[in-house]
C-alpha cells in the first residue's frame, strides 16, 4: 500500500509510543455458569498491533468482544474486571456501550457489508447514525476512510454500487473503512482474513501495518504466521487463561511457557 | 502423536551428525599424520573434505526446504537456525583439517626442529572440545555445551605458547624456519577448530534456551563503541 494513504499529519494521540491506550485488569467473562475468560491482565500500547492466538474455544473471541462491550449483548453473558480505555473504565453500566463501540471499532471474520446499502452508504452509516447529515462532511469522511482502507482507487468510480457487489477481500476492506469512518482509537479484528484468499489476506495485512499509525489494533487470528508478521505483541490464550503475553518476536522464537511452545510448534491444539 | 515435521527434523539432525562424524575423522587423520609421522593418513583428509562439502550443501538445502515449507517457530525454528550455523562451522572445521594436512605433509618432508610436546596436548584438548560440542548437540545437553565454552581459553593459551617457543627456536636456528612456520600454522589451525567448536556450543545453547551467549561480557563494550 502506498504510504501516502496515511497522511504525515495524522493526529498523534499519544505522548509516548510505549504508553498504554488500553489496559485490561482482572477481566473475567461468563456465558451463564461457563467461565470463558479467566482473570486476564493485558496492556496494549498506542499504535501497536496485538495478536491474540490460541486454539478454538480458548476464549479469545469472547475476550475481544468484551473490549467493546459486545459480549454483554449475548443472553446470560456476564463480565467482571476493568477495561481502561485511555485510563477510563468502560465497563460500568453508566457508560454508554454505543459510545464505546464508536471508540472501539470491530471487524468480523466474514465481511458483512449492509446488503441494502451502497459502498458510500456503508461507510457513511456510522456517521449518519451519529447524526451527521451534511453531505460534504459525509463525502469527505467516506473518501478519507476508503483511502485509509486502501480501497479508494478500486471503488471511487462505483461509490453508489451495492457494497455486496465487491469481491470478498474488497468487502472486508469496506468493513474496515466503515469502522474507521467514526474515527475509533482501537480497532478489534476477529479473524479478519480467515475467509479471504492469500492476495486479499496480504492486502489486509499490509493495511494493518499502515493503519496502526492511526489506530491501535487487536486481532484474533488462527494463523500464527500472520500473527508473527503483523503484530508487535502476542497473547496466547488457553482454556480462558492468558498463558503468555509478550513481544511477538520473543513469543515466536523463545516462548517462556511450555504450553505456548507446544501450541505454536503444533504439538497440541 | 509425533508430527511429520519431527521426522523431518530427526532426519536433518542425522544428516548433521553424519557430517560431524566425517569432520571428526578428518581432524583425527590430519593430526595423527603429524603425530605418528604417517603421511598415508593425509590422503583420507582430502577425500573426506569432498564429502563434507557435499553434506554442507545438502544440509543447507534441507534447512531451506523446511523453513519454506514448514515455517517452524519457537524451539523448531531455533533448532533449524542452529543447524544452519553449525553446518557452516563444521564445513570450516573440515577446511582447517585440510590445512593441517597440507602443513603436516610439508612438515613431514623436513627435518623435525623439535619433539612435539605442546602440539599433541593441543590436539587432544581441541578434539575434546569438538567431541563435547557435538555431544551437546546430539544429547541436547546444556551443561556440556557450557563446559565447551570454558575450554577455549586453554587452547588459545597453548597456541600462544607454541608460537613463542617455536619463534625462539627458529631465531636461534634459522634453518628451521620453514618447519617452524608449519608448526605455527598447525597451532593456528587447531585454535580455529576450537573457535568453531565454541560456536557450535553457543548455537546449541541458543537452540535449547533461546539465549544468545555469543561475545558474552563483551557485547556492552561493543555497543558502546558503536554508539
Amino acid at each position: 500500500m502506498a504510504p501516502h494513504l496515511i497522511p504525515n499529519n495524522a493526529p498523534n494521540r499519544t505522548p509516548s509510543s510505549t504508553a498504554s491506550i488500553l489496559e485490561v485488569r482482572d477481566l473475567n467473562a461468563w456465558f451463564g455458569n461457563n467461565h470463558v475468560v479467566k482473570s486476564v491482565n493485558l496492556k496494549a500500547a498506542y499504535h501497536s498491533v496485538t495478536a491474540i492466538i490460541g486454539p478454538s474455544g480458548c476464549g479469545k473471541s469472547t475476550f475481544i468482544r468484551c473490549l467493546n462491550r459486545l459480549h454483554e449483548e449475548t443472553t446470560h453473558a456476564t463480565v467482571s474486571g476493568k477495561i481502561l480505555l485511555e485510563n477510563i473504565d468502560i465497563c460500568p453500566p453508566s457508560v454508554d456501550p454505543v459510545a464505546i463501540r464508536r471508540k472501539v471499532g470491530m471487524v468480523f471474520q466474514k465481511p458483512n457489508p449492509f446488503p441494502s446499502m451502497s459502498i458510500f452508504g456503508n461507510v457513511a452509516a456510522g456517521l449518519r447514525l451519529a447524526g451527521i447529515k451534511r453531505q460534504s462532511v459525509l463525502k469527505e469522511a467516506v473518501e478519507k476512510s476508503l483511502h485509509y482502507a486502501a480501497l479508494w482507487d478500486e471503488v471511487k468510480d462505483q461509490l453508489h454500487s451495492p457494497g455486496t457487489s465487491l469481491s470478498g477481500g474488497q468487502q472486508q476492506r469496506l468493513c474496515i473503512a466503515r469502522a474507521l469512518a467514526v474515527e475509533p482509537t482501537v480497532l478489534l479484528m476477529d479473524e479478519p482474513t480467515s475467509a479471504l484468499d492469500p492476495i486479499s489476506t496480504a492486502k489486509i495485512e499490509e493495511l494493518m501495518t499502515e493503519l496502526k499509525k492511526r489506530v491501535t489494533i487487536i486481532i484474533v487470528t488462527h494463523n500464527m504466521q500472520q500473527a508473527a508478521r503483523i503484530s508487535d505483541q502476542t497473547g496466547f490464550f488457553l482454556l480462558g487463561e492468558l498463558v503468555e503475553f509478550g513481544d511477538t518476536s520473543q513469543v515466536f522464537t523463545a516462548p517462556k511457557e511450555n504450553r505456548t511452545e507446544r501450541y505454536i510448534t503444533g504439538r497440541f491444539g | 502423536m509425533e508430527r511429520h515435521f519431527d521426522a523431518s527434523l530427526r532426519e536433518l539432525k542425522e544428516q548433521l551428525v553424519s557430517m560431524a562424524g566425517l569432520v571428526e575423522r578428518a581432524i583425527d587423520n590430519a593430526t595423527l599424520a603429524l603425530q605418528n609421522r604417517d603421511p598415508s593418513k593425509i590422503k583420507d583428509v582430502y577425500e573426506i573434505e569432498k564429502k563434507v562439502n557435499l553434506s554442507h550443501i545438502q544440509i543447507d538445502g534441507s534447512c531451506l526446504k523446511l523453513l519454506a515449507l514448514q515455517q517452524p517457530l519457537a524451539a523448531d525454528l531455533r533448532l533449524i537456525i542452529a543447524i544452519i550455523k553449525i553446518n557452516t562451522d563444521l564445513e570450516r572445521m573440515g577446511d582447517q583439517a585440510v590445512n593441517i594436512a597440507h602443513n603436516a605433509e610439508r612438515y613431514l618432508k623436513e627435518t623435525p626442529i623439535k619433539p612435539l610436546v605442546d602440539l599433541p596436548t593441543m590436539f587432544s584438548q581441541t578434539r575434546f572440545m569438538v567431541g563435547e560440542a557435538l555431544d551437546a548437540f546430539v544429547k541436547t545437553d546444556l551443561a556440556l555445551a557450557k563446559d565447551v565454552l570454558t575450554r577455549d581459553d586453554q587452547v588459545d593459551a597453548l597456541k600462544n605458547k607454541i608460537f613463542r617457543d617455536v619463534l625462539e627456536l627458529i631465531k636461534s636456528a634459522p634453518q628451521g624456519i620453514e618447519a617452524g612456520l608449519d608448526l605455527i600454522l598447525i597451532a593456528r589451525n587447531l585454535e580455529r577448530i576450537g573457535d568453531h567448536a565454541t560456536n557450535i556450543a553457543e548455537d546449541v545453547i541458543f537452540a535449547i534456551t533461546g539465549e544468545d551467549v555469543r561475545h558474552s561480557g563483551r557485547i556492552e563494550t561493543i555497543k558502546e563503541i558503536l554508539k
